[in-house]
This record gives C-alpha cells, sequence and structure tokens, in this order.
C-alpha cells in the first residue's frame, strides 16, 4: 500500500517556504537570531514577497551574518560594522522598488553605527531594520554591549555599570515612523510585525531580544531567555492583513484599533495595556520609559505613522528605478554642454 | 605661465599681516596700503603708495555697517586706475557677481569709482605695471576645477551622490547640485540624480558603494581627512570590486594640517587606501579639459573596472578660476562594464560572481532586483571564492588576490596615457596634476637661461602605462616634480621600477602655495652641479 506524499503548502506566487530559506546557520544552537531568521522566512513566504527584489544587509556580527541564512535567491552584503544603513540606503536610493532588510545587532547598531542609525531613520530610508539584541558582543566572545542593562552580569562575572541605550524609545524620539520591540520566543508576534513591517514605506525599527545562548544566558543576564520571557509584556494583540487579503479576512471589530498602510494593507491592535495608541507618539513614549523603570520588556509595535515622507520624497527623485534610466535619460545632450559652456565665457 | 613665487604688486589691508608681507617682499615691488598703517617706515626701497582707504569708504558708502566689506572694492578702483585697467571689465563683473542684486551692485560700483577717481586725482603716475588687453584668449572659458568636475560627472550620468561638506571640495557637489536642478530632471521636473547630504564621510563611502551595488553611477568628493574617514569602506570596494567614483580635491596635510593650501599629499593614500594589499586606478587631471574629461571618464572605468577609482585633484586646480578652452562635448556610450541581465543569466550553465571568464581579471556581475531566479549573490568583505562563498582556504585567497592584481593591469589599456614631450633628451622631467603651468615655464627657463633641454612626460593615471615604461627607460635622470614632502609619486615609481630606482631624483615644494617654476628650476640646477 503506498500513501501519498504530503502536499507542500505554496503561496499566491506557487513558492514554498523551502524557496525562502538561505545557506545552513553556523551560529551556535539555540541561538535566538536563528528563530528571526525564521520568522522573515515564514513572513517572506506568507507576503508572497518576491525574493529577487529584496536587498539583504548587515554590517559585523553574530547577527550580521544571518542574512546568508535567508532568501538564497535575494543579494545580500555584508558590510562594514556599523555601517550597514547607509550601504541599504544607497541600495534603495539607486532602485527604489527594492525591499531593503537590515539585519543589525546591539554592538552594530547602538555603538559603532549609532550615527547611521540615528540619520537613517531621520532620513526614513526604507529599510527594515531589525536588530537582534542580546546586549553582547558574541563573535569577539562575550564583552558588554551598549544595550546591557545596568548591573547585568556577564558569564566571566563583569557587571555593567553603565545604564543602556534603548533602540526603541530613542528611534522614536528620532521620529521614526514604526517602531517595534518584540522577542525572539515569541514567533506570533514576531512574525506579525514583520509582516506590517515589509508594507511601510520607510525605516522600520524592530528591536528584537535574542538571547546570546553562550555568553549572556544565565539567569543574572536580563537578556537571557529566563528574564525576557518573565518580563516580556505585549502590549497589545497584533494583527495584520495584506491588502490582497482584505476581502478574505476580516479585521475583528470591536476594542480594536486600525492603521491603514499606503497600499490598503491593515494592521490591527487589541490593546492589552488600557489606552496605549500606537499612533501617539508622545502617549507611547511616556509608557515605554515607565516600563523600562521598572525592567519590563513592552513589546508588540509601539509606533507607528504611515504617512512620513521617506527619503525617495526627499531627494525629489523620479518615480522609475534610478538603475532603469538608460543613457538617453542620464546625459545631457550636446545643446546643454553649449549653454553651459556660453555662460562660463 | 605659471604662478610666480615673487610679488610685483602687493595690497595691503590686513593690519595684522601687512608688516611681516612687506617685509618679504622683493627690492622694487609696488605696495598699496591703507595708510594708517604706516608701512613706508619698514623699508626704503618699495614703492608705496598710501590711501586713506576710511576716508574713501565714508564719503562712497552711506550704510556704515558695510564700510568693512566695501573697502575692498575701493582699492579695486585704486589698482584698476594705477594698471590702467578697462574700468567697463569691472563694471562687468561685478554686475555678473551680484547678478539682480541692484543695490548691492550700486553700492560696489559706486566704491570702485571713488577709489578710481582718487588715484586719478592724487597718485603719481606708474608705468612699470600696466594691464593691456588682448584678444588672444577670445572664446575660452573660465572655470574652477571643482565646477569641471562636476560637469563632468553629470554628463557622466551620475544617479546618486552621498557627500559631507570638506574645504576645498565643497563646491564640487555645490555645483553639480545645481547643474542637476537645471539639466537632470524628467518631463515632470524630478531629478534622476540623488543627491544627500550624509552625517559624515563614512555614510558618504556607505551610500556610494551600496548604490554602485545596485547598479547606479555613484560618487562622492571629499578632501584628504574624509579619504581617511571612507578608508574602510574604500578597500571593502576593492575587496568586493563594486564600482564607485572618488574625488578628491587635496588640501595640505596631515591631519586638518592648511585646509585653505593646496598640496599634492594625498597621493600614496588614494594609490593604496584601506588595510591590506589594494590597488587603485588614479586620474591625475592637469588643467580644467581634463577635470571635465577625467570626471567623465571615471564613471566608465569604475564599472568596467567594478572597483572604486579615484579623481585626485587638488586645492589650485579645484578653488582657483582657470582659463580654459570650451569643453569639448563627450561623445559616445556609457561603459556600463559586465554586467548580466536575466536573459544572459538564463543562457549561462555556470555563472560566478568572482570567475575571470575572460581571462582579464574582470568578473561579471549581477544586480539586485535581476529577475529570473538566477544571479543572486552575497557579497562579503570577508574571504570570498569564485562563487562568493565564504572561504579561508589559503589558494582561495590567493586566486582572488592575483586576479585582482591582473585585473589592475587590464587597466593600463584603458586609463589615460601620459602627454609626452620628447626632446630626445637623456633629462627627463616627470609631474602630473596642478604642478603642470609650472613645469611647463621651467623647462623654457632651464632650456634658454641654462641651456638644458628636458623630455616631459605629464602622468595622468594610475596604474602607469607601457609609455612611462618607455619614458623610464630612454632617460639616464628623472626630476620627479611633486608637492609634498616625502616625496609619494617617487615611492609609487620606485615600487613599481625598481630596477630604475637611482634614476628617480625628486623636486618637491610643500609650503602650501601654488608650485613656482623658479622652485623647480632652482632644485634642479642644484642637482646639475
Amino acid at each position: 500500500m503506498t500513501t501519498s506524499a504530503p502536499v507542500v503548502p505554496t503561496n499566491k506566487l506557487g513558492l514554498t517556504k523551502q524557496d525562502y530559506v538561505g545557506s545552513k546557520s553556523t551560529l551556535c544552537a539555540g541561538c535566538g537570531h536563528d528563530s528571526i531568521t525564521a520568522q522573515l522566512i515564514n513572513a517572506a513566504f506568507e507576503m508572497n514577497i518576491e525574493a529577487h527584489k529584496v536587498g539583504k544587509y548587515s554590517g559585523i556580527g553574530c547577527s550580521s551574518k544571518t542574512p546568508a541564512y535567508f532568501f538564497n535567491q535575494a543579494w545580500g552584503f555584508n558590510s562594514v560594522h556599523g555601517r550597514m544603513p547607509s550601504i541599504a540606503s544607497g541600495a534603495a536610493l539607486a532602485n527604489r522598488e527594492l525591499i531593503n532588510i537590515g539585519i543589525s545587532g546591539a554592538g552594530d547598531s547602538m555603538s559603532i553605527g549609532i550615527g547611521q542609525f540615528v540619520h537613517t531613520i531621520r532620513r526614513n530610508a526604507p529599510i527594515i531594520y531589525i536588530i537582534e539584541d542580546n546586549g553582547v558582543y558574541g563573535l569577539t566572545k562575550g564583552q558588554f554591549s551598549a544595550t546591557a542593562d545596568l548591573g547585568s552580569v556577564l558569564k566571566h562575572g563583569s557587571v555593567n555599570e553603565l545604564a543602556p541605550i534603548d533602540p526603541c524609545t530613542l528611534a522614536m524620539e528620532l521620529g521614526c515612523g514604526f517602531v517595534a520591540r518584540s522577542f525572539s520566543g515569541d514567533p506570533k508576534q514576531l512574525n506579525t510585525i514583520l509582516k506590517a513591517a515589509m508594507v511601510h514605506n520607510g525605516t522600520c525599527i524592530i528591536d528584537v531580544i535574542s538571547p546570546c545562548v553562550t555568553f549572556n544566558n544565565h539567569d543574572s543576564s536580563t537578556k537571557s531567555y529566563k528574564n525576557a520571557k518573565d518580563h516580556d509584556f505585549p502590549l497589545h494583540e497584533l494583527g495584520f492583513v495584506q491588502f490582497n487579503e482584505l476581502e478574505q479576512v476580516e479585521i475583528p471589530a470591536g476594542e480594536s484599533r486600525v492603521v491603514t498602510f499606503p497600499d490598503g494593507s491593515k494592521v490591527s491592535f487589541r490593546g492589552l495595556r488600557e489606552d496605549y495608541d500606537p499612533t501617539d507618539r508622545f502617549g507611547a513614549m511616556k509608557t515605554l520609559h515607565e516600563g523600562l523603570e521598572k525592567g519590563e520588556f513592552l513589546t508588540g509595535l509601539l509606533y507607528i505613522n504611515t504617512e512620513k515622507p521617506n527619503i525617495h520624497d526627499t531627494t525629489h527623485i523620479v518615480d522609475t528605478p534610478l538603475v532603469h534610466l538608460g543613457q538617453a535619460a542620464l546625459k545631457p545632450g550636446k545643446d546643454v554642454l553649449a549653454k553651459c559652456m556660453a555662460e562660463l565665457m | 605661465m605659471a604662478r610666480k613665487a615673487v610679488v610685483d604688486l602687493m595690497i595691503c589691508m590686513n593690519p595684522e599681516s601687512a608688516k611681516d608681507d612687506v617685509l618679504k617682499l622683493t627690492a622694487g615691488a609696488l605696495v598699496i596700503y591703507d595708510e594708517p598703517l604706516k608701512l613706508n617706515t619698514l623699508r626704503d626701497d618699495l614703492i608705496y603708495y598710501p590711501v586713506p582707504f576710511q576716508k574713501l569708504v565714508t564719503a562712497s558708502c552711506p550704510e556704515p555697517k558695510l564700510h568693512k566689506l566695501v573697502k575692498n572694492m575701493i582699492y579695486v578702483g585704486v589698482a584698476g586706475q594705477m594698471l590702467g585697467l578697462d574700468m567697463s571689465e569691472t563694471k562687468m563683473a561685478i554686475t555678473k557677481q551680484l547678478k539682480g542684486k541692484q543695490k548691492a551692485i550700486e553700492i560696489n560700483q559706486a566704491a570702485v569709482d571713488a577709489g578710481f577717481a582718487w588715484a586719478a586725482e592724487n597718485m603719481p603716475e606708474q608705468t612699470r605695471l600696466k594691464v593691456v588687453a588682448d584678444n588672444k584668449t577670445a572664446g575660452n572659458i573660465i572655470i574652477d576645477g571643482n565646477a569641471a568636475c562636476a560637469l563632468g560627472a553629470m554628463f557622466a550620468g551620475v544617479q546618486v551622490v552621498g557627500w559631507y561638506p570638506i574645504t576645498p571640495s565643497s563646491s564640487l557637489v555645490e555645483s553639480l547640485i545645481d547643474y542637476a536642478d537645471e539639466y537632470r530632471r524628467d518631463e515632470n521636473g524630478k531629478l534622476t540624480v540623488a543627491h544627500v547630504q550624509m552625517e559624515d564621510e563614512l555614510a558618504s563611502a556607505g551610500l556610494v558603494f551600496g548604490a554602485g551595488w545596485a547598479g547606479a553611477r555613484a560618487m562622492t568628493a571629499t578632501s584628504g581627512p574624509g579619504i581617511s574617514l571612507m578608508s574602510e569602506f574604500i578597500g571593502l570596494g576593492y575587496f568586493t570590486e563594486i564600482p564607485g567614483v572618488f574625488f578628491n580635491v587635496a588640501r595640505t596635510g596631515p591631519s586638518t594640517g592648511l585646509p585653505t593650501r593646496t598640496m599634492q599629499g594625498d597621493i600614496e593614500l588614494c594609490a593604496k587606501c584601506s588595510h591590506g594589499d589594494t590597488q587603485y586606478i588614479n586620474l591625475y587631471p592637469g588643467n580644467m579639459s581634463e577635470c571635465f574629461e577625467f570626471a567623465y571618464e571615471s564613471f566608465n572605468l569604475a564599472e568596467r573596472f567594478q572597483t572604486p577609482v579615484f579623481v585626485v585633484t587638488d586645492l589650485d586646480l579645484g578653488m582657483q578660476n582657470w582659463m580654459s578652452k570650451p569643453f569639448p562635448y563627450p561623445e559616445g556610450n556609457f561603459d556600463r562594464g559586465k554586467v548580466l541581465g536575466e536573459k544572459e543569466l538564463a543562457e549561462m550553465k555556470d555563472w560566478g560572481r568572482y570567475k575571470d571568464v575572460d581571462g582579464d581579471g574582470i568578473p561579471y556581475r549581477t544586480l539586485p532586483g535581476t529577475p529570473g531566479g538566477k544571479g543572486a549573490y552575497f557579497t562579503r568583505g570577508s574571504g570570498h571564492n569564485a562563487y562568493a562563498q565564504y572561504t579561508e582556504k589559503p589558494k582561495d585567497y590567493t586566486d582572488l588576490m592575483d586576479r585582482l592584481r591582473a585585473k589592475y593591469e587590464t587597466a593600463k589599456g584603458y586609463v589615460p596615457k601620459p602627454i609626452v614631450d620628447d626632446t630626445g633628451s637623456k633629462r627627463g622631467v616627470l609631474a602630473f596634476g596642478s604642478s603642470d603651468p609650472a613645469v611647463t615655464e621651467a623647462r623654457d627657463v632651464l632650456a634658454e637661461s641654462f641651456q638644458k633641454k628636458t623630455d616631459y612626460l605629464r602622468l595622468r593615471a594610475l596604474p602607469f602605462t607601457t609609455e612611462v615604461d618607455a619614458f623610464i627607460k630612454r632617460s639616464d635622470v628623472i626630476y620627479v616634480v611633486e608637492q609634498n614632502r616625502d616625496a609619494q609619486m617617487k615611492a609609487l615609481l620606485v615600487e613599481f621600477y625598481p630596477e630604475a630606482a637611482m634614476k628617480f631624483k625628486s623636486v618637491l615644494h610643500y609650503d602650501g602655495m601654488a608650485l613656482a617654476a623658479q622652485t623647480i628650476v632652482d632644485q634642479i640646477i642644484a642637482f646639475e652641479k
């Protein structure tokens, strides 16, 4: 007796999840980063992303190795430490049709790369900017990063005496139009946030607490699985509906808040905390700061503003991707040179 | 004619430096100065022209808060009268400079007129120095090197510009922005070039390589300190083979140095930027036409060779106004290099991003966004093999480094050849960039006053081409003229031509001022004594 092979699910492009994977991860077994990679694969599969339109970028560090582990059919660029955002911004300007996924870490973004982090948000370059945040430098064998909490203890016993920099409140202060925090141990929430980010047309800062199993996963570390699980307070239950699925899926009515993206997709928030409004920047910042004081990881889509002009708007470039322009559009004619010369005579 | 080292006429307006300046003059020089400075008491071998600037400006300019600025226009009138200048020229210049600002034009013109009238009435006639109009320059343009480079980049179709202000390069990008504003818009008025003032030079270089990687023609302009900051990225661009154009308008280093003075001080920096073994195509324009031409060509070279290309000018070329013949239109098509599209990829069996298929060291690249499911690859600054996969294997690494060197060899056939003046002399002069006018004049002086004929090779690019090989071979001695202390170009020559090391003699100039012919003459004569 034969049994038929199980049907492998495909998405609207006829692709399987397997079509979105990358090379095998070389990170430590149990690394939180691999869970983030898995959710990127799931989200892209569910969102019917055409992988060839994706640019994957990273700097240096454990997190920055991960773009090799998803989307084999996308172009990847592992650049220099802390400088992923400028590479991604350059590519985004050259080809405005690219979906840009930047993977960074706590050291890469909050220390050496904090300048680029800040200014990329200011310019609102369309990048899904994921910080795989473990509070530690794993690749150089366990030094504190700038997101390590005050009093946090490393495996070998040293205590962090400096206050952390929080990427989310910093991003909100800078006016970022999409700020989220999640936990690599909460795949459902992360998946929803990633899907919403894939339709947002500006910088998306997603700080994902991602414990380092090798150097920072003991009980006294605030970025350990145990501590993160104990202190992970989701702000809301998130729902996401892509534009082309709107007819089939109903947005839960009632208490839900709904924000619509320019392409028509919708994200819904069912509040778990009273009065948390992800479109109210000042209110959101107050809640976040209070949470940080209490040692809580408030997770979810913390702030959203879908109407902020992005780098394509502020550079006033043509609607066609610049790389698709031919010589005729790029090289002015003889008459122009003659005019320029005449003005200099 | 290059600039002279000796000053014939000095106008002293700055009380702080006037005394020092006058003491440095050669006997017989003319000095126009602000009367209260009493410079005529300093020495008695100069010819003095004291001018009551304050009195003149008070009488001619009704607005006291502008007096300080307008004072400088008084001396334009004084000097104009003294030198016999056609004053309609200054009038035209003021009108052009202050385009449309009628009030400013009137105030400045009134000051010039006041100076002129005062000089005509009160100053003794001077016959030694006169300005005589000639039509030998008819049809020429006046432009600075930064604007010429900007024009070249605009006609090269530059698509992405990331920059950070720094003297003396800022006006290069500012000119480009102005030109693009006018000539690089589509039918809807939108720009076909994105220019972004970045947060620093690091991010500027990143923007260039991100854009270059994605298939755009991208550039930045900076000066020495900026190149230092960009070095890490530039090394990445070399190793991962991404096109990008880097204009270095050099100033006097090291460190902050003399930001408003000139130097050819970044020759080695740009030849071998960043850690590890690296080699770059460098272009050395020597005049305004070449600033335009090489800026245009640099984008072709960057894409052909998939590598960062430096256009190395300096403050003297970049910021000073120079006269030039109008630039010829750059004919022909852009060279976009070896880029595979969907169709080519579909027909290929075994594409590897870093495979040397043609034996010229230049691999084929693909651009993100190319459909068809083929051609995606992973760019990494770490070790990579011909298929862009991570590797630490010794042979993969040496294969890659040797291919990069082979690619550099290929570039010899593409970069601008040197300009050689072969007089049959065994005495050679090798120079580049802004040294050209001084070298040209020095060669005339050497030939006429000292009966020393010289051959001249004006280097216009790295890598050194076969013309350089031949020049070095046939010369007994080669004077390498450069504007830095450490003989940086000579060091490169010795590295690439070790067998000729003893032939090279350095003629050096590094005080921040433009090179004068006399400096070259003196040093060559000293060598030959």
